[in-house]
């Protein structure tokens, strides 16, 4: 059966019977490190062209459609411009930490890979609090955002960073929260062992309704933890040009843009291994015609799938809601989103006890 | 891969990133002038210094996280677990938030929730 799994297994044959295992090693991590630069690139270029035609396709216009077929040439062009402009540093900043956090946006959004189940049995490393390790890299990227605005020397760069700052930190309680129900339900931090929970039917059609809160919630927590509109408050350009990376230009806005992508990315990926099931496919019950037909869709397909849709919801979401001014933003998350993911948890942990899951 | 791939992982990043801006610097002609280091504020002159006092919420919405953090994170071995335990599991978590909401509930009577 053709997989990535099968994949990498035959290169790791082909390698161990090759070279020696020191040199297998060392061969197998730069084969990982190119093959998740070319994922990150590759990633960067898909979501922003989305970004754009699904806008377009919302608004009722064309979006980009000149540069190659479809317009798919369109981010290429984009970065080619990017390239040539000049990276400048304001004379006022702090240059160290201005040169520096684009580089830690990208270790955080890079590192977050590393649990991330692809398909079947195709995970950089499979550790046993793989959902902890995702929540407690993910909060460094609220530290590159708070470098980039301070050392900017640019009272817009501040605002936004501060206020990003305090939607990071806020947000990221109720996202905690939300996991937690799958945590309760499934009794392990593994992502494989998750995924595996799921293999009768996805969290979201065997939780009931405290999955489907903490899945709503989840995704409310998520486009505010990756500062996507309506939550916008920190880069918003009526108000604050570009939030904190007013000052940056050239590559290192570029990086700044990239490492936003990748991170819609993973906390969508987060979200589909979590509620959605990861690479798991859509079983019905006992319906074998069904499900064996299902099964022969790869499950790559079945990850990207998921997670393309959630991606698309947020997407959606920025079409459609007004942003908020910062003091809403703020109540939303500690007098409403706050009591009921908490009280949510309770309703979670009793289900789990009585077993009314099935 | 296990625990090296999180090497491989930040030296990728760093590598991309790097080359990235290197990229940039080979291909592009500088000029330098006076009014290009200045700071971006739409044209207006910036005035005083950047540096300067922020509003008092923002320090005060980052404590009210730090002590549900802290919770959050004890919270993570509960989670595990909490189905294997049973009611016992339930009941202690419930004697937990209900300590938490009333330090919740102090901080928002005090005006610490409230945006000013």
């Amino acid at each position: 059966m053709w997989s990535l799994a099968h994949i990498a297994n035959e290169i790791h044959q082909w390698l161990n019977n090759t070279f020696n295992p020191t040199w297998t090693l060392i061969i197998e991590m730069v084969l990982a490190g190119v093959a998740v630069i070319g994922l990150f690139a590759a990633l960067g270029l898909v979501l922003v062209l989305m970004e754009r035609r699904v806008a377009a396709w919302i608004q009722i216009r064309l979006g980009p459609n000149r540069v190659g077929p479809l317009g798919l040439l369109q981010s290429m062009a984009d970065t080619l411009k990017l390239i040539v402009k000049e990276g400048l540093t304001p004379d006022g900043a702090d240059k160290v930490m201005f040169n520096i956090a684009p580089f830690i946006a990208m270790i955080v959004a890079m590192l977050l890979m590393a649990p991330i189940a692809f398909a079947k049995d195709f995970q950089l490393w499979d550790l046993n609090i793989g959902v902890l390790y995702v929540t407690a890299v993910s909060s460094i990227m609220v530290i590159s955002i708070l470098m980039a605005g301070w050392s900017s020397n640019n009272k817009y760069s501040l605002m936004g960073a501060m206020r990003s700052g305090a939607q990071i930190v806020s947000y990221e309680l109720s996202a905690g929260l939300s996991i937690m129900t799958i945590i309760v339900l499934t009794g392990s931090l593994q992502v494989s062992d998750i995924i595996q929970a799921q293999s009768n039917g996805w969290w979201i059609f065997k939780g009931h309704l405290p999955v489907w809160i903490s899945f709503i919630i989840f995704i409310i927590a998520v486009t505010a933890e990756t500062n996507r509109a309506p939550f916008d408050l920190a880069e918003a350009e009526s108000e604050l040009t570009a939030g904190f990376h007013t000052e940056y230009s050239g590559m290192k806005f570029a990086l700044f843009f990239l490492a936003e992508y990748i991170n819609v990315f993973i906390v969508c990926a987060i979200g589909a291994t979590l509620f959605l099931g990861g690479w798991m496919p859509l079983h019905f019950g006992s319906n074998n015609a069904f499900n064996n037909a299902m099964d022969y869709i790869p499950s790559s397909v079945w990850f990207f799938g998921k997670t393309f849709f959630l991606i698309f919801l947020i997407m959606w979401f920025r079409w459609t809601f007004p942003r908020l001014r910062i003091d809403q933003l703020l109540n939303l998350e500690w007098k409403y989103l706050l009591p009921i993911s908490m009280f949510n948890l309770l309703l979670a942990t009793a289900m789990a006890i009585l077993g009314w899951h099935f | 891969m296990g625990p090296s791939s999180l090497i491989v992982l930040i030296i990728a990043a760093v590598a991309f990133s790097g080359i990235a801006i290197m990229l940039s610097r080979f291909v592009l002609t500088a000029t330098k002038n006076k009014q290009k280091g200045e700071p971006y504020e739409c044209g207006i002159p910036t005035k005083g210094k950047t540096w300067i006092q922020l509003n008092v919420g923002y320090y005060l919405f980052a404590l009210v996280f730090l002590i549900f953090d802290v919770e959050l994170v004890f919270l993570y071995p509960w989670a595990v677990v909490a189905k294997s335990m049973g009611w016992i599991a339930l009941v202690e978590i419930v004697i937990f938030f209900f300590i938490l909401f009333i330090g919740f509930l102090y901080a928002h009577r005090k005006g610490a929730l409230k945006w000013v």
